[in-house]
């Protein structure tokens, strides 16, 4: 095996130097009924050649990664500089580990440093953490925080949040003694609905939405702020888009009190969903409740500067079953990524990926939105998604248009929505050119006509 | 290397790189993108002012793409790494990290695949996800496996709330509101208690014997209160050793009808050599960034795999991956399941890596890997034992715990010997874990260290113990060749300084 | 050595108690801080808030541990010492004086009877660390 450097004879060697007589003896300590007596029927040793052969093939299989997509829905096609996937590949970040170490990981330390203060920066937050598994995640964990934070046990949270990220919220707590309503949206806006918003009380811990929502509807942060404080309510933003943030009006400076997001937009490839990356931030006076890990600032003996991981008796290797999470491993590597696309970027480029992503979206939607049958059926303010109504169901039209047209046209709500047959979700990013839009629109209306 | 003085060369700027906020230079550009192509929107139309951020984001930095290459890469110096050397975090498995996995994970066909294309467009991406689980199925001996855990901790919450739903569905809702203890040895991982405690448990500790072993007649009293839901229990456990009454642990914990969840972190002792599901366990989590050398990655991202018995699979997270025939589709419709533990289906980047890790070792590669292992720890045992204590007697699996008990008699601690085992060119084993061997220092070589090597590690070791007899200055006061000495760690927690500001906002505040 | 003043009475759980009138005063010890190392946090209750005997009220922080601090006696919170938010390192420094932490009023009388004096408490912390 040619990861491992010992040869047989070093091996048998090293077995004499011990006092064994074979490697059999190395597990003398387990009872001889529990040891296998055949090897594990798992695939025979592949060389490189062998091994990346069938991953090609398997890859050749998933041919929605070869063709242009309208997809999002918490998962965005961005473009990355090079760059970025260069440097995450240096041995020193990505075969280390966590930075308990702080003389040999200043590197990874100050990654993070200035990972948190690019998550302020961006959320218009006052502290951000070290990074969590996802979105979905991060938004649950922001639940129990506001739990924590309150000591009130029940959580309002608008129908308009991923519905994936729903599921998620609703596992995480259902153990946890708390109580979650769910708040419809505005038919006609796609917004959180106003009326619904007497749910609030004073029992309530957090009212939590997503902004832009499932529908790329934004909403209007500023007035559900309002409405959450006046009932002493916290309230948590959710970004699944994270490169909204260049260009709307961060959720810090509009009165939330929790931001989280999912940061796959900056510079992360799709995946199939994971490794991921959940960005979590809040105001100073919660900084000893927030979960997962944290770095701060320090000082050697002689003055100079670095950073260590700090607050961390809140963690579990601490605190145990009274920690505030059971988080450990996060997405360091991810939050690396991040950073690098971050940086390289700057704010004149977070900029214009926002910028170019709006207008994209806003042509393709005067495109779709003029085409004999089809609608769109919100008229909230939008980012780079938006919810079109096809004349016939989605699921069918857009089956069809990937095998007629080569394009994967969008996301049929159907997947989460019964009711909702006839609706898909577009989403337009830098990387759609004006042509693949024009295809789009062109494939949708010579379908239905 | 004698001198706790040497003066460090303060110039260099390989060795000063500062924050990148503070090398920002107005105008300064580091990307391109092509310009737009469709008719411009004006932008109140596009979106309402209000609506719209008014900061020009300011402070974030501006710097040119070769400052981003400069940067990273300075700073990626003050790192140690695997591929420096030997990693010996105990509990971690720091193993190689193979290129050929990295090249895998980055095939376009499966980098560039988005998790909401339709199942027929993305049968490669889900035949990996089957692939894999059959594969950690049959290496745990458990029936059952999801992939959608994010890493440990989550695999571990994931598993805990299994053993809840399994028992709730077995007794009913009222009778099984009387089974909510959690029984962790005192020798657990923090995150035991912490998921446990998530799914609504109530810990108990069960103590450890002086042989380092789970206490049976403990195990016994608290399973007798009649309350217990089950058991969380590492193997080998956080000492390094088999709890070589697996067998018997696990019927205890049976009769008194709880089920037992093994924490997997310590699977490299045992891949092709014993399998948990044997042993009685009822559900396992498995790390991919340990046992099947996922990155690290500085701290993640991970995978978290929760692997469970016939019975407890009906309770798995939503969905589930289905093979009919010869196509694989998404199984939504488990009316008992926990629920969804993670968007989408886990971190499929990492699963890649997984797979080609167990394909390129085939089954013999991976009993090798695993004797190994052991072996390179036992070679470390006995090179170690006649320097430092160690606590227990039987032979460690994987990894072997020391004490600083000889050296802090001359006030040398472990911390201190972790800090001069860094002048020595070696990252520091785990330190203070677990909490029940006071002083406790945990090796963990893993198979990617030969010989030589170990023998560096074993007389470096023996240097620090030397030294901590006849000159302590000089180990407490290490390391003496990083860029930095030991930070006040306190003075940081007092006022948390957690993100850059500019100066004059700094100056303000 | 650590340092046990004369005129405090003790508790098993390393807090040390004043009592003027019905108000006592609370802090921990110089025992309990030199064991805890560099403190870096104490979370103290509200004003108003109620505790009964051996009831933990708060806890102190140091880098990597986290103690609890129980009160030896039951009462309602009359004063917290809001300066160690600021300056934890107090309860290293002085952990008799500046570092009190709370000012009770009292319930029960009674129970300060059953509480040790220094020299009960300095055997107390002997016999512990043997």
């Amino acid at each position: 095996m040619r990861y491992i450097p010992n040869s047989p004879d070093e091996r048998a060697e090293m077995l004499q130097v011990v006092g064994l007589g074979s490697a059999e003896e190395l597990f003398s300590s387990i009872p001889a009924d529990l040891l296998l007596r055949a090897p594990l029927n798992t695939p025979a040793a592949l060389s490189e050649i062998e091994l990346l052969a069938g991953f090609e093939e398997t890859a050749g299989r998933n041919r929605a990664a070869r063709r242009p997509s309208f997809l999002g829905a918490g998962a965005y096609s961005h473009y990355s500089p090079t760059i970025v996937d260069h440097l995450i590949q240096r041995s020193e970040f990505f075969t280390a580990y966590t930075p308990y170490q702080p003389e040999i990981s200043q590197g990874t330390l100050q990654v993070i440093f200035e990972f948190q203060t690019l998550v302020c920066q961006l959320t218009g937050m006052e502290v951000a953490n070290a990074s969590m598994y996802d979105g979905s995640t991060a938004l649950a964990e922001a639940v129990l925080m506001a739990e924590r934070v309150t000591r009130r046990q029940k959580v309002v949270v608008s129908e308009s949040v991923h519905p994936e990220y729903l599921e998620v919220i609703s596992t995480y707590v259902q153990h946890a003694g708390i109580e979650l309503q769910r708040l419809g949206f505005d038919a006609a806006t796609g917004q959180t609905a106003p009326a619904a918003l007497s749910l609030l009380d004073e029992r309530t811990a957090a009212l939590v939405v997503q902004s832009p929502n499932f529908f790329g509807c934004i909403e209007d942060i500023n007035a559900l702020a309002e409405r959450a404080h006046s009932v002493g309510a916290l309230l948590v933003v959710c970004v699944t888009e994270a490169a909204s943030f260049g260009l709307l009006r961060p959720p810090g400076a509009s009165g939330a009190d929790i931001v989280v997001a999912e940061g796959q937009s900056f510079g992360i490839p799709l995946s199939f969903g994971g490794p991921y990356l959940g960005l979590f931030a809040t105001r100073e006076r919660y900084a000893r409740q927030i979960p997962g890990r944290l770095v701060g600032e320090a000082v050697d003996k002689e003055g100079r500067r670095g950073f260590v991981l700090t607050l961390a008796t809140r963690e579990q290797h601490i605190r145990r079953e009274k920690a505030t999470s059971n988080i450990c491993t996060n997405e360091g590597l991810i939050a690396l990524a991040a950073t690098i696309y971050l940086e390289t970027m700057g704010p004149t480029g977070v900029r214009e990926v926002a910028m170019q992503c709006a207008q994209k979206a806003a042509y393709a939607a005067r495109r779709i939105g003029g085409i004999e049958g089809f609608t769109l059926p919100f008229n909230a303010p939008r980012f780079n998604e938006f919810i079109v109504r096809a004349p016939s169901e989605a699921n069918a039209l857009l089956s069809r248009l990937a095998a007629e047209r080569n394009i994967t046209g969008g996301l049929a709500l159907s997947r989460y929505y019964r009711d909702r047959p006839n609706d898909f979700l577009v989403c337009v990013t830098e990387t759609n050119s004006r042509a693949e839009i024009d295809a789009l629109a062109e494939g949708l209306a010579a379908l239905t006509r | 290397m004698n001198s706790t003085n040497i003066t460090k060369v303060t110039t260099h700027p390989t060795q000063n790189e500062a924050l990148i906020f503070e090398r920002s230079q107005p105008g300064r550009v580091g990307y391109r993108l092509p310009a737009l192509d469709v008719e411009e929107t004006p932008l109140d139309e596009l979106l309402p002012g209000n609506l719209r951020r008014d900061d020009h984001l300011e402070g974030m930095p501006e710097v040119s793409e070769v400052d981003v290459i400069r940067h990273f890469t300075r700073i990626s110096t003050w790192n140690y790494s695997i591929d420096l050397g030997l990693y010996p975090l105990g509990s971690c498995t720091m193993k190689y990290n193979s290129r050929l996995n990295e090249r895998v994970a980055r095939i376009p066909g499966h980098a560039n695949l988005h998790p909401l294309a339709s199942e027929e467009d993305a049968q490669g991406a889900l035949q990996v996800i089957y692939e894999l689980e059959q594969h950690l199925s049959e290496i745990t001996g458990l029936a059952g496996v999801s992939l959608q855990p994010a890493a440990g901790a989550h695999g571990e919450m994931t598993g805990v709330m299994l053993i809840r739903a399994y028992i709730d569905a077995r007794d009913g809702e009222g009778a099984s509101a009387r089974r909510r203890t959690m029984l962790i040895p005192d020798s657990a991982h923090g995150t035991n208690p912490a998921s446990a405690n998530l799914s609504g448990f109530k810990v108990k500790t069960i103590r450890s014997t002086p042989e380092g072993l789970t206490d049976l007649d403990h195990l016994r009293e608290l399973c007798a209160v009649g309350d217990i839901a089950g058991l969380m229990l590492t193997n080998p456990n956080t000492v390094g050793l088999f709890e070589r009454n697996i067998t018997e642990i696990c019927r205890i914990v049976h009769e008194a009808g709880g089920l037992v969840y093994m924490d997997g972190a310590n699977m490299n002792a045992l891949v092709g050599v014993a399998r948990p599901g044997d042993m009685g366990v009822d559900v396992i989590h498995l790390n991919l960034h340990k046992t099947f050398s996922t990155p690290h990655g500085g701290g993640g991202p991970g995978c978290g795999p929760c692997c469970c018995t016939r019975e407890l699979e009906p309770f798995l997270p939503v969905p589930r991956v289905i093979k009919d025939e010869d196509k694989f589709r998404l199984d939504f419709d488990r009316p008992r399941s926990i629920g969804r533990v993670k968007a989408f289906f886990g971190n499929f980047g990492m699963m890649l890596r997984a797979l080609a890790y167990i394909q390129t070792h085939g089954p013999e590669g991976l009993r090798e890997a695993t004797e190994a292992a052991v072996l390179n720890a036992r070679y470390i045992a006995h090179g170690l034992t006649a320097d430092y204590d160690k606590p227990f007697e039987a032979p460690p699996m994987h990894e072997v715990v020391f004490t600083d008990k000889r050296q802090s008699r001359k006030g040398v601690h472990t911390l201190d010997i972790a800090k001069r085992l860094i002048d020595y060119g070696f990252h520091p084993m785990t330190i203070y874990f677990p909490l029940i061997v006071q002083g406790a220092m945990l090796i963990e070589p893993t198979e990617s260290v030969g010989r030589q090597e170990l023998d560096q590690f074993i007389s470096a070791m023996q240097g620090i113990a030397r030294e901590a007899a006849e000159n302590p200055e000089l180990v407490l006061n290490a390391p003496h060749t990083t860029r930095i000495g030991r930070l006040d760690e306190a003075a940081a927690a007092r006022k948390p300084v957690l993100r850059w500001k500019p100066r004059e906002a700094a100056s303000a505040a | 050595m650590a340092n046990v003043p004369e005129d405090l009475q003790y508790s098993k759980d390393h807090e040390w108690i004043k009592v003027e009138g019905d108000i006592g005063t609370i802090g921990i010890t110089d025992h309990a801080q030199n064991s805890l190392g560099d403190v870096v946090y104490v979370e103290l209750p509200k004003v108003g808030e109620s505790f009964s005997a051996h009831e933990a009220f708060g806890s102190v922080e140091s880098v990597k541990a986290v103690s609890e601090i129980f009160t030896p006696v039951s009462g309602q919170i009359t004063e917290v010492n809001e300066s160690l938010q600021d300056e934890p390192e107090k309860v290293n420094n002085d952990p008799y004086g500046a570092a009190w932490m709370i000012r009770i009023r009292l319930s029960n009388r009674g129970e300060v009877d059953s509480l040790l004096s220094a020299a009960e408490y300095e055997d107390f912390t002997k016999a512990e660390s043997e």
